[in-house]
């Protein structure tokens, strides 16, 4: 009892606190949470301000034209009398390590998130799963280094083919990059299904591969498509793999043996080369910039709405 | 019965005629278009779905250990690559440009500035956006849209690529949108505290052409003070203060000021190790203090800090929306009903029972910031570094750009050092994640 008697003097003690000054930090107190919350609205402002208006001066240097900008297939922003700024070069290469990556990713992952969520006995989905985590959590120049020093390599030896620098090496490690992505992802639109539909399917007499192909993934399909397409947007976003592995020319080529530049690699070259700051150049980088942003934005929120839209459905 | 009705009708769009037809002479139902006869042929033995099923399970076990081995390959060829190089001298050293000389000490400590400086922005802006949305909703309807909006935009935010980020970055901080915009020829920072600025000369014996009769002088470096970055060069005068900097820090040294071209040095040595042609150019350096601050902020260590800010800054909200998300209601309700205000519910209830859960995602959100280069690449470009970062504003290295940098040689010792770098990341993410766990364990523990 006798421990107790300061503990009852504080709480008397702050009971005889003026109400005034409660009122007073509560108030000051949720002005400060909510100035932490505009704070997330004024960086998504600032980005589309930032990109925007910085594209708009790249714009406006007389070499550079919107017709050229959106028509034209030819990115040669560092030849001296050439210039061309063709967004679709980077378009095209990105797209292309994008699709051997999601050739990888998705059905893998996929594959992996129905194993884990429906068949895996729980020791093994406890180990997986935190093997998974670990795979996520490598940061992405190591799978660059990854790409570069062994996955090329091995192609090389495959085929001789292959490029020093080739969008097949850089496409594989961010596919091994995105396949935690698509598998977690997947696994939890997967576990979102009520199990009285699983019920219901082993009740009609069937298997585990019926359940699941018949029943679960139809169920979970806007989970699983929004799943892909957040992958995708990382896919399209990475930049140390394609920086490392995908070689520095813009050209458009279907041909994975070969060399081809990315969006976000291009913006790594300006960045780390030594283009002098408030050129050309250096605006062509904001563009690239929005552009990429364009493309990844409109990709998650689409995935983002397909995803609540799922889960308002089983909740 | 009416909530129940959107799973009513997904589990009878799930159900593919063939499925209902496995049963045979099931009555066709109401909703099944009579033009769909059931065909005979496609229809599977129970022991052929059996065997589909048990070819399905061996793929999934084949595609989940290949998903292990990809992994075991993955950081086998790394540690196979990094493990012989690791040394002391790797983990010591300065970037050198010879390869066995190369270090990754500035990097380490690159990582650990601009990390720690991060998490100490981050964790507070991200817990507070967190606990505003999960425990602040409001009840009007305009304040219920804003909230919406703001969770929106997070989610959405956590998908935005890194580099964009490093854009904004050196939009935002580097260069401050340009609005402390220098006049003509002004190249440092518009606003800065806590440097103080010196002329650099070297003494007249460091000149190979000047003859120091024979006597052995070394040469010496004295720094005389000026007022500022854009006071016009000290002349130096016999008599006067310089400093020179020593390993012990600065010792003040009178200097002897002569004009090389009429005047014949002393002959001392002593006297004649400082010396100084007075004709001389100096070099303006600048010794800045700890507290050193300039606007805009240029490429130091509190613009990767910032940057990376905005990268993990979505991941934290998430994380710690989760982790509030899973403290029952009960409690909140029991404090509120003790009389407690909002704050003090999330102050001494919420807060503390959420406190594993928020700790393991901002763990798991500052490995993230750790590993990141990209926005770091757009910021700082490729720099080479050989000393930590001593203040806010230094410039600075981090580990993964070290790695990158070395990827990028095309000397094979340098990948192997790459790969030694990249062991000792690794380490460190590793132990950081194991933490991670660790604490969710416990917690989990501790709930059951």
């Amino acid at each position: 009892m006798e421990q107790l008697e300061p503990k009852v003097q504080t709480l008397l003690l702050r009971d005889r606190r003026n109400l005034t000054m409660v009122r007073f930090r509560e108030k000051g107190i949720f002005l400060g949470l909510i100035g932490c919350g505009l704070f997330s609205l004024l960086i998504t402002g600032s980005i589309i301000f930032v990109l925007a208006s910085e594209t708009v001066t790249f714009f406006q240097f007389p070499e550079v034209t919107l017709s050229n900008f959106f028509l034209s297939a030819e990115w040669t922003p560092l030849l001296g009398d050439t210039k061309s700024f063709g967004i679709w070069a980077l378009i095209s290469g990105t797209f292309l390590v994008t699709a051997i990556a999601m050739v990888f990713a998705l059905p893998l992952g996929l594959i992996t998130a129905v194993y884990l969520s429906e068949y895996a006995p729980r020791r093994v989905r406890n180990t997986l799963k935190p093997i998974l985590e670990i795979l996520a959590g490598i940061p992405t120049v190591v799978y660059g280094f990854f790409a570069l020093m062994t996955i090329t390599p091995f192609l090389q030896w495959c085929y001789s083919g292959f490029n020093v620098y080739n969008t097949m090496s850089a496409g594989i490690a961010v596919g091994i990059l995105c396949f935690p992505t698509v598998c977690s992802l997947a696994e939890d639109a997967l576990q979102a299904v009520p199990s009285r539909l699983r019920d219901g399917a082993f009740g009609l007499g069937g298997t585990r591969f019926d359940a699941t192909v018949r029943v679960i993934i139809p169920a979970a399909l806007s989970g699983i498509i929004s799943a892909f397409l957040l992958a995708i947007a990382r896919a399209i976003g990475e930049t140390m793999i394609v920086a490392l592995a995908a070689g520095s020319r813009a050209q458009v080529t279907l041909n994975p043996g070969k060399e081809a530049q990315t969006m976000t690699g291009y913006m790594v070259q300006i960045a780390g080369g030594d283009v002098s700051n408030f050129g050309m150049e250096y605006y062509s980088m904001y563009a690239v910039a929005f552009t990429l942003f364009a493309i990844t934005l409109s990709l998650t929120i689409v995935g983002n709405h397909i995803r609540r839209k799922y889960r308002e459905t089983y909740d | 019965m009416s909530e129940s009705n959107p799973s009513e009708q997904d589990r009878q769009k799930s159900h593919p005629p063939t499925n209902g037809a496995n049963l045979g002479d099931e009555p066709a139902r109401a909703d099944r278009k009579p033009s769909m006869p059931i065909d005979k042929s496609k229809l599977l033995t129970t022991d052929a779905r059996i065997r589909k099923d048990i070819r399905f399970r061996r793929m999934c076990i084949i595609t989940a250990s290949a998903s292990v081995l990809i992994l075991a390959f993955l950081l086998g060829s790394i540690l196979t690559a990094g493990i012989p190089t690791l040394s002391w001298t790797l983990l010591t050293g300065s970037p050198e440009p010879e390869p066995e000389n190369a270090g990754i000490w500035p990097a380490l400590m690159g990582t650990l500035w601009v990390c720690s400086m991060c998490s100490l922005i981050t964790l507070p802006l991200g817990i507070g956006t967190a606990i505003l949305i999960e425990e602040f909703t409001p009840r009007n309807a305009v304040a219920k849209k804003v909230f919406n909006l703001i969770q929106l935009n997070i989610t959405n935010l956590a998908g935005v690529p890194s580099v964009v980020y490093g854009i904004l970055g050196l939009t935002a901080f580097v260069s401050m949108f340009s609005l402390f915009d220098k006049s003509e020829g002004n190249v440092g920072p518009s606003m800065e505290v806590g440097a103080v600025y010196f002329d650099q000369f070297s003494n007249l014996a460091s000149d190979p052409f000047v003859d120091t009769g024979g006597a052995e002088v070394r040469e010496r470096f004295f720094l005389l003070p000026v007022e500022s970055r854009n006071s016009p060069p000290v002349v130096p005068q016999t008599g006067m203060i310089a400093y020179e900097n020593q390993e012990e820090g600065f010792i003040e040294v009178e200097i002897i000021a002569i004009d090389a071209l009429s005047q014949q040095p002393s002959a001392d040595p002593e006297e004649l190790s400082r010396t100084i042609d007075n004709q001389s150019t100096p070099g303006r350096i600048s010794e800045n203090q700890w507290y050193y601050l300039r606007l805009p902020f240029g490429r130091g260590v509190i613009a990767g800090a910032l940057t990376l800010m905005l990268v993990i800054l979505p991941v934290i909200i998430i994380s710690t929306q989760e982790a509030l998300r899973a403290v029952p209601a009960t409690l909140r309700a029991a404090a509120l009903g003790l009389g407690s205000t909002p704050w003090q519910v999330v102050w001494n209830v919420t807060l503390p029972s959420a406190i594993p859960g928020i700790m393991t995602g901002s763990i798991l959100a500052i490995s993230r910031a750790i590993g990141e280069t990209a926005p770091i690449l757009i910021i700082a470009g490729i720099v080479y570094i050989r000393s930590a970062p001593q203040h806010l504003m230094d410039d600075y290295t981090v580990m993964p750009l070290q790695i990158y940098n070395w990827t990028s040689r095309p000397q094979e010792e340098f990948h192997n050092i790459a790969a030694g770098g990249i062991v000792v990341l690794l380490a460190i993410l590793l132990s950081f994640n194991a933490v991670a766990v660790l604490i969710r364990h416990r917690m989990q523990n501790k709930l059951q």
